[in-house]
């Protein structure tokens, strides 16, 4: 299982190398941006890993529970940009960011975690 | 944990048998639970290996009730993978305790995940006890996804907005609050003003002599805040209960039994029926302690509280499922 995904990301990155060599610059964007949108924040050990991120617009965070007890992932403001639901273990809550900004967000269950995405 | 002497029991040997300017603490940990009797304000507490030395009559009196918490019912992961069953030998616990319990009190975290079967499993294990009645205040786990609605809908109906209430026992007084709504970013449990208000008008017209029973689950006093083990406004709360003489804080959360006693109030967490947690700071985070399945009941417990009329206090006893 774990071989075959790394032959599809090695041929993942031969596809964006013969971009960026016909296309310069563009193939490299193409390349940051894939890995804004396919980040992923653990939640483990009651805490938010990593606790602080820096997105561009238009990139999705996927939140995964991987500790035994539920957490929950809350914006603070008011009224909350996003609120997902409780994730039990292995559960996963996304959010697309469309808007530039710091968003601090919480654990409503176990408010001492906490983090913050910044959206630029 | 030897060594350290926030972890020992600290006795006070002066004459009044207690330092009110500091706090008197002690601490039962995995395996061994806490017997303790306080009288007067004197606490005295003996490790449950010693109880065959006890008097038993010391545990007896006019109001007996038993404490239980953290059920957590819906958790299947280690340690616990059958949190029904460690809840199961804690109602076979209570039914075959000497004193039959008038009733019993939940410190929250009925469910571990809000749902309906969840409740629903647990109330139909709980009608297997002899005492009757359960009062309930919510965990953080009872009130997820619909700001407590179903909490209340079950089990509030008695209750006053949020969920807190109060009710009169053989003369004692019995406060049940509720500190799991709108936590803030950060922060600790939380009681809010509109509660705090209700409170110091329920005590109010209270004689001095009325012993008070607090019962929430986060501890009111602040067990270890990095970890969120305590209650913002909880010194606002404690304040109004300054008058009287005999004042016990019951709370659950932290799956483990604590005590300290600070003035006239004696604060006392109770064991859960499902999962043991590690001592403040003593792991990388509060998550469930992983223990080998023969040693599980004696990290689960029981608390027994008995009230003896005149002796100006009450006696919290815990064991374990063992």
């Amino acid at each position: 299982m774990r071989r075959s995904v790394f032959v599809v990301v090695a041929g993942a990155f031969l596809a964006i190398g013969f971009v960026a060599s016909v296309e310069g610059r563009r193939g490299f964007a193409f390349s940051a941006q894939d890995k804004t949108s396919t980040t992923e924040v653990k939640i483990d050990n009651f805490s938010f890993g990593p606790a602080a991120l820096t997105v561009t617009v238009g990139s999705t965070l996927t939140w995964i529970n991987r500790d035994d007890i539920p957490h929950t992932v809350v914006s603070t403001d008011d009224p909350k940009t996003f609120k997902s639901k409780v994730l039990d273990t292995d559960e996963k809550f996304s959010f697309t960011f469309t808007k530039a900004g710091t968003f601090p967000y919480f654990c409503s269950i176990h408010p001492k975690m906490t983090g913050k995405v910044i959206v630029q | 944990m030897s060594g350290k002497k926030k972890d020992e029991i600290i006795y006070d040997h002066n004459n009044d048998g207690i330092d009110r300017r500091g706090f008197l603490k002690c601490m039962a940990w995995a395996g061994t639970g806490a017997f303790c009797v306080i009288q007067g304000g004197v606490l005295k507490s003996y490790a449950l290996s010693r109880m065959p030395e006890m008097n038993p009559t010391d545990t007896m009196g006019e109001l007996s009730f038993v404490q239980i918490s953290d059920s957590h019912m819906g958790f299947n992961k280690p340690a616990n993978p059958d949190v029904a069953a460690t809840l199961k030998v804690a109602v076979d616990k209570i039914n075959a305790l000497p004193t039959a319990p008038e009733f019993m009190l939940h410190t929250g975290d009925i469910s571990h995940l809000s749902k309906p079967e969840e409740f629903d499993t647990v109330d139909q294990i709980l009608k297997g006890a002899k005492p009757r009645d359960v009062f309930y205040v919510p965990g953080e786990h009872d009130v997820l996804n619909d700001d407590g609605k179903q909490f209340l809908d079950r089990y509030g109906k008695a209750s006053k907005g949020g969920g807190w209430y109060s009710f009169d026992k053989k003369g004692v007084h019995f406060i049940g609050l509720v500190n799991v709504m709108n936590l803030k970013a950060g922060g600790l449990g939380t009681l809010g003003h509109e509660q705090l208000e209700w409170m110091e008008d329920d005590v109010k017209h209270l004689k001095s002599s009325t012993p008070i029973v607090v019962f929430a689950h986060i501890p009111l006093w602040s067990v270890y805040p990095e970890w969120g083990w305590g209650t913002e406004d909880s010194a606002q709360a404690l304040a109004y209960l300054k008058k009287f003489g005999s004042v016990t804080v019951l709370n659950g959360h932290i799956h483990q039994t604590l005590q300290k006693v600070e003035g006239n109030v004696t604060f006392h967490t109770a064991a859960s029926t499902a999962f043991p947690q590690p001592q403040p700071g003593k792991a990388d985070s509060p998550g469930p302690m992983k223990v080998a399945a023969e040693q599980l009941r004696s990290v689960l417990g029981i608390t027994d509280v008995n009230y003896v009329q005149g002796q100006h206090a009450l006696a919290v006893v815990d064991s374990t499922l063992a």
